[in-house]
């Protein structure tokens, strides 16, 4: 059994900053990914990121990743990239599954003395007739295409869901060479930033609102060919006679995200159903640290927010871990976490940040 | 049919020029160093990676990170292999997966 300080799982946002923060101060830290790069989503993110100045806004994700990647090497943060943490067991023992080369895999077990689960979340679906058709794909799918594979998931695209995700991807496909034909929203308001919304508009692209798919018409050779939409009534629910067909080769799916909470879950860290923040997510306290003492959660895992908020609820858990292992004195650690806080704090402001930092606050609470 | 994307307005110029040979149901394409199998076969017009096993419908990326694994092809003889997360290696034989698929013979 490999026995490490600080074994930190996810190397996205939250977890390389978590990393970096420990590691700085000392601490001897782990950090494993199960794809072949680290940096997470952080790569396919070419747009500016919101935020004052003490957020570093107006900087792309991409360029924050490549940053964070050089600042965990700079402070000796020991990466495994292809490596799955397959379980988490009990008295914080994580089996991982570590590739050797593209064939062979060994099974590890590491018990470490602290633990952060950063494993991020995973795209909602949607489900309609012909939801399963080649051509139908979360956002994320073809904004990774785009931006990470440079290759065009679709020439004529169908947006579906208007937050952040679908107005921000929409752009993105634009900027691609796609035609994205449309942005659906199935609420009477458009979900995301406004600044957003008009970029899209501006560029030619209108966005229904009260209006939802309902099919996705296509073949078995071709997949997608056309989308069937509809109007919705104020119980969201589509209004007969009111369909209208789209000629779309793809239809993307931005519904939202939910936190992957399993590992937590697995070793008994106790969650909750936050739907302000995407769903079940490990409880935490102001330290990020779960029911579960030594076991701390940070990023979407801990609660689906954006990239920024990840990169600050990683360096929170980072200290704090540091400050549990004796690398850093708690009056300090309180000062930097305090700081922190009141960077989170900004980030959680006005109409859309509200909700969430009435649910962070009633989870920070609910553990009191 | 979509397209490589070779000049982008923020990551400027993108192509990518050293090219790997694989063969997929038996027919020649050409991909790029380093990309992973699903790109490649996008960049091809090719967006069916399996059949599913009870009604046999067909399957595409969805995930693109190696999450949902509706991308699964038999790759080097090896079945269920996750091709949005694979990347392609010269001579590499990948082909369309139906139901769970069988692995091939010869297969270390």
């Amino acid at each position: 059994m490999i026995k490490r300080e600080a074994v930190v799982i996810g190397a996205g946002p939250a977890g390389l900053s978590a990393a970096i923060e420990a590691a700085k101060r000392d601490a001897d830290v782990l950090l494993i990914d199960e794809s072949l790069k680290a940096g997470g989503q952080l790569f396919k993110q070419i747009h500016k990121f919101f935020g004052s100045s003490a957020h570093r806004s107006g900087i792309r994700g991409i360029d924050i990743g490549k940053e964070l990647l050089e600042e965990a090497k700079k402070y000796g943060v020991e990466i495994w990239l292809n490596c799955v943490a397959t379980g988490l067991f009990k008295e914080k023992k994580i089996a991982v599954e570590k590739s050797l080369d593209n064939q062979n895999k060994t099974a590890e077990i590491i018990k470490a003395e602290k633990i952060v689960i950063a494993t991020g979340a995973s795209e909602n679906a949607i489900a309609f007739e012909g939801w399963t058709l080649p051509g139908v794909m979360g956002a994320g799918a073809a904004q990774t295409m785009a931006n990470i594979h440079n290759v065009l998931p679709g020439e004529k695209i169908l947006m579906i869901g208007s937050g952040n995700v679908g107005l921000i991807v929409s752009y993105q496909l634009l900027q691609a060479g796609a035609e994205v034909v449309g942005v659906l929203e199935a609420a009477p308001e458009i979900g995301g930033y406004g600044v957003h919304a008009a970029k899209i508009v501006r560029a030619g692209v209108p966005i229904h609102t009260s209006t939802t798919i309902v099919e996705a018409r296509g073949d078995e050779k071709n997949g997608v060919k056309e989308a069937v939409v509809c109007d919705v009534d104020d119980c969201w629910q589509p209004i007969k006679g009111q369909e209208k067909i789209y000629e779309v080769d793809t239809i993307t799916i931005a519904a939202g995200l939910k936190p992957l909470m399993e590992l937590a879950r697995m070793h008994g860290c106790r969650c909750d159903f936050i739907p302000q923040l995407g769903g079940w997510l490990p409880l935490h306290d102001k330290n990020m640290e779960t029911t579960y003492p030594g076991i701390y959660v940070a990023g979407d895992s801990a609660g689906v927010e954006e990239a920024n908020t990840a990169l600050e609820e990683g360096r929170l858990a980072g200290v704090a871990i540091a400050e549990s292992l004796g690398y850093i004195h708690s009056n300090k650690a309180s000062s930097i976490k305090n700081e922190i806080w009141n960077r989170v704090d900004g980030l959680r402001l006005g109409p859309f940040g509200e909700s969430r930092l009435e649910a962070k606050e009633k989870i920070i609470k609910t553990f009191q | 049919m979509p397209d490589r994307v070779n000049d982008h307005p923020i990551l400027g110029d993108t192509t990518r020029k050293e090219t790997v040979n694989i063969t997929v149901d038996g027919q020649k394409i050409e991909s790029k160093k380093g990309e992973m199998i699903a790109a490649a076969l996008f960049a091809n017009g090719i967006r069916i990676n399996r059949y599913t096993i009870k009604r046999e419908e067909p399957r595409g990326i969805f995930c693109g990170i190696g999450q949902c694994t509706d991308c699964a092809m038999t790759v080097n003889g090896k079945p269920n292999v996750r091709t949005c997360v694979t990347p392609v290696e010269e001579g590499m034989v990948v082909k369309t997966q139906y139901g769970v698929g069988e692995r091939e013979k010869n297969d270390d």
